[in-house]
């Protein structure tokens, strides 16, 4: 571990604090609901919240990570394969043991190098023993994972050019440094940002499967609310931890089962016209959005036991799902949520 | 009175460093701010003070491979950053620092090992420190205008501060307190959790230093102007919620119950109070000049130096080349070693003093960088009578359509308008579609033509983006009837001599720029005006959006 390794690990790595449980957060629906989403089914793609300063954005992504149930995987294979099989070549895996590991999340830091997202030679190998090795970056480690960019929007144009790569093929190719190394890389890419401070690029907007904004909130009950239960945690967050434990087991009974209903949901073929009618209504490019509108209404119907996807799923859905996907109308005075209710109230009257 | 505020913020600030986030300190370079930064030197903080400079690189902030160390050992050798161990962080020239500065700051902070305490020297309106580092950062004190006090505070005693940080986590927030606090944040218009989370430490920090368990009215208020009163929006622009609605009734664990609930009057009044407190705690002219800051900076891409910097000084990274380093180009030490790699045992069974690792000259690699130079694109929009509404919301479609242009080229937009006796810079370089067009939306029209002072703010934009490393190029939208002089009088004759001039500046500095001629019959005028600055001519008699769009495509 590098100091820049120890510098990026999240805080309640360090102190072994758990982190501010995912159902403590106060309101935010919206991006609750989206994060609960993607962790249902994560071919949703992942999750992009615009909003607010102080609105809770990282403290979600952490919740969640730590509500999820932990994966299996090789114990000492740095991408975190499921199966020894699965392990790839240059890792030279000999011990198969498999072990629970809590999901992954990995930050990416502003700034950070190609090298440490790719991955590179490893340069104390080469010159130490003369081995073409590979040191593994940050995409290998979020395999099966989160991968978190706070401030996604600042983010420098080189590593989005490369994420976007990677988020669609779901698989790292490193051709460089005399190396030539592939390893899976599928991970929920989760972004925020603040619109003020620059727009995102419409590529990058593209590749997010859902897109929430968040406010802070307006009434003094909920945020007195809010700072209350954050002292509360700061105070004695093993404490705080547990008053939550049944609501978090909760949950994570009901992800466990959607996940499990998932392939048994059943897409009418009038939900499927619906899905394309609306596409089609908001002009949006691609057929991705009808795929991510599908996917999250299905993953919404197996999470409320419904044995078959329906139009007040794709209603709920609707907004965060195609919102980010419009085509920029700069004489369009209206914001895209409203295009979208807009849309839906017509189309799926 | 300042002075005492200032004491206040640093013994808050060492009781709870983390917690407080830091300091936000607006104060010019001076005999005055060397008091304060005095003052801070000497107070007992719990982890060491480490100054920051603007142009800290990332190495040295986060550490990293030493070059030096690694080449002596042989292996790749990690030198600790400066953000490797928790510190109070001093950053002077806040407002200089660049965006990728303040991200990695912000980050920093949230993770909870450092405070930071931002010396903002912001001289004049539109520079100031960027929104995710003063959203973050719990105090904010200014010191302009101020005089040398006639005491210097004191700092903190360490015994003082013992007993206080002893105390602070046992000092309890009454509810009625807490209820008129969030009142107080929603009727300033603050939308940030994390302020009232902060303005609720610093009053519990002030109780503990006073000794005591409870958080009094005092405290919430010494507190509130501290931390609250210069993130307040001007009342226009803050919503108050007149009816809040109840908490929702399925959260667990709701700790207050109606009838510990107060009653509305009093926290009204409370409220009001705090407001009150909060308004004197305010020079009088803050609140304008930090609403400037905040608007700008939104603009701007949060940066006080334009946010293209960063994409001109890194880049996209190419493979690095063969060279020597020169002082000026950094070495790849990867490629270096990569490259020595291959020779180490023939060039060890050489070698006499048994090194541990040969590098030759001829291994060196330099990093290379591919510089983009971000484009800026400046429009002059006459927002003058003579061009009438009609016109001007013509003009503004076009200006939206060439945003949306911009947008998808990653441009950069700057908006100077013409209106009444002077231009005016109303949106600064930015990349913002969201911003820009709500400032194009609130565009009123009227007034004189302003043409001289337009176009020379639009040249003074255009340098300073320069110096920044943008190629700028100016849109000149106008019928070309100046009427204001550069001395702001009304004068037709002396505003086309001053405009011509102007013109001609354009035209020495080499920035391309198009006029577009939007009166309804093509001006004779603009067109020498036009050529005098090298420009395009094309008169558009009828400005339509689309076609002036197509022009600048």
């Amino acid at each position: 571990m590098t100091a820049l390794h120890r510098n990026k690990a999240p805080a309640h790595a360090a102190t072994g604090k758990p982190p501010f449980p995912f159902t403590a957060i106060v309101g935010q629906d919206d991006m609750r609901l989206a994060m609960t989403l993607t962790a249902i089914d994560p071919m949703i793609g992942g999750v992009l919240v615009f909003g607010d300063r102080g609105t809770g954005k990282s403290t979600a992504v952490r919740g969640l990570a730590a509500l999820l149930p932990h994966i299996r995987a090789v114990a000492s294979c740095p991408v975190n394969s499921a199966d020894p099989a699965h392990c790839p070549d240059w890792a030279g895996i000999t011990d198969p043991t498999i072990v629970e590991k809590p999901t992954p999340v990995v930050d990416l830091p502003l700034g950070v190098s190609e090298d440490r997202v790719t991955g590179a030679l490893d340069v104390e190998r080469a010159i130490a023993q003369g081995v073409k090795a590979f040191e593994p970056g940050l995409l290998a480690r979020a395999n099966r994972g989160y991968l978190y960019i706070d401030e996604v929007n600042l983010l420098e144009d080189h590593i989005v050019d490369l994420l976007l790569d990677v988020a669609q093929s779901g698989e790292n190719v490193v051709e460089r440094d005399g190396l030539s190394i592939r390893h899976a890389a599928r991970f929920v890419l989760v972004g925020s940002g603040n619109p003020e401070e620059g727009d995102l690029r419409p590529q990058l907007l593209d590749r997010f499967g859902l897109s929430v904004e968040v406010r802070s909130p307006r009434d003094i009950a909920t945020r007195v609310e809010v700072v209350l239960r954050r002292e509360a945690y700061e105070s004695d967050p093993y404490a705080f931890a547990a008053s939550y434990g049944q609501a978090e087991a909760d949950l994570r009974a009901t992800i466990l089962a959607a996940r499990a209903a998932l392939p048994k949901v059943k897409t009418p073929r009038a939900v499927l016209e619906d899905c394309a009618a609306l596409c089609i209504a908001l002009g949006s490019d691609g057929v991705r959005g009808e795929l991510t509108l599908l996917r999250a209404a299905r993953a919404l119907a197996a999470s409320e036991a419904s044995p078959q996807v329906t139009r007040d799923h794709l209603r709920r859905i609707s907004a965060m799902s195609l919102g980010h996907r419009l085509r920029r109308d700069p004489l369009d005075e209206a914001g895209a949520s409203d295009r979208v209710a807009r849309a839906v109230s017509e189309t799926l009257a | 009175m300042t002075w005492a505020r200032l004491s206040l913020c640093l013994r808050i600030l060492a009781v709870d460093p983390v917690g407080m986030g830091g300091l936000w300190l607006r104060s010019r370079a001076g005999p005055i701010r060397d008091i304060a930064t005095t003052l801070l030197a000497q107070t007992p903080f719990d982890r060491p003070q480490r100054r920051l400079s603007a142009s800290i690189d990332d190495l040295a902030l986060l550490g990293g491979p030493d070059p030096v160390a690694t080449l002596a050992a042989g292996r790749p050798v990690q030198r600790p950053g400066l953000l490797s161990d928790p510190a109070l962080l001093i950053l002077p020239m806040a407002e200089t620092a660049p965006a990728s500065l303040t991200a990695r700051l912000a980050q920093a902070l949230d993770r909870g090992h450092h405070a930071l305490i931002a010396l903002d020297e912001a001289a004049k309106d539109g520079e100031g420190l960027p929104s995710n580092l003063t959203d973050r950062l719990g105090l904010f004190l200014s010191l302009e205008g101020e005089r040398s006090p006639r005491i210097l505070p004191k700092p903190i005693g360490r015994r003082t501060l013992a007993k206080a940080r002893a105390l602070y986590p046992l000092v309890t927030l009454p509810d009625d307190l807490s209820q008129a606090l969030a009142q107080l944040a929603a009727r300033l218009g603050i939308a940030s959790t994390r302020a009232l989370l902060t303005t609720r430490r610093a009053a519990r920090a002030i109780a503990a230093l006073d000794g005591r368990l409870t958080v009094s009215e005092d405290d919430l208020i010494a507190a509130s102007e501290l931390g609250l009163a210069h993130r307040a929006l001007p009342e226009a622009e803050a919503q108050p919620e007149d009816n809040p609605e109840p908490p929702p009734p399925d959260q667990p664990d709701q700790p207050d119950t109606p009838d510990s609930q107060p009653e509305e009057q009093d926290l009204q009044d409370l409220a009001d109070l705090l407001i009150e407190a909060a308004q004197a705690a305010l020079p009088p002219d803050i609140l304008a000049k930090l609403q400037a800051d905040r608007a700008n900076r939104a603009a701007r891409g949060a940066t006080g130096t334009g946010s293209s910097k960063a994409g001109n000084r890194r880049g996209r990274p190419l493979p690095s080349r063969p060279g020597r380093p020169d002082g000026r180009s950094r070495i790849d030490l990867v490629a270096t070693l990569r490259q020595a790699a291959p020779w180490q045992v023939l060039r060890k069974q050489a070698d006499t003093q048994n090194r541990a690792l040969i590098v030759h000259r001829s291994d060196f690699r330099l990093k290379r960088y591919k510089e983009v130079s971000d484009r800026v694109l400046i429009f002059i929009v006459d927002a003058s009578g003579s061009s009438a509404m009609a016109r001007l919301g013509e003009a503004k479609g076009a200006v939206e359509l060439m945003l949306a242009q911009a947008y998808s080229r990653r441009d950069h937009v700057a908006l100077v308008v013409l209106r009444g006796t002077e231009a005016e810079l109303i949106l600064p370089p930015t990349r913002s579609l969201t911003t820009t067009k709500a400032r194009l939306r609130g565009l009123p029209g009227g007034g004189g033509t302003p043409l001289a002072s337009g176009l020379a703010t639009a040249l003074d934009t255009a340098l300073r983006a320069r110096r920044q490393g943008m190629t700028p190029s100016l849109a000149l939208l106008t019928d070309g009837r100046a009427n204001i002089a550069l001395s702001g009088q009304p004068d037709r004759v002396q505003a086309q001599a001053d405009a011509h001039q102007i013109a001609t500046a354009i035209r020495a500095a080499g920035i391309a720029a198009v006029t577009l001629d939007v009166a309804n019959r093509p001006q004779p005028a603009l067109a020498e005006l036009a050529q005098a600055m090298h420009s395009r001519y094309v008169p558009l008699p009828r400005a339509d959006a689309r076609a002036i769009a197509a022009t600048l495509a």
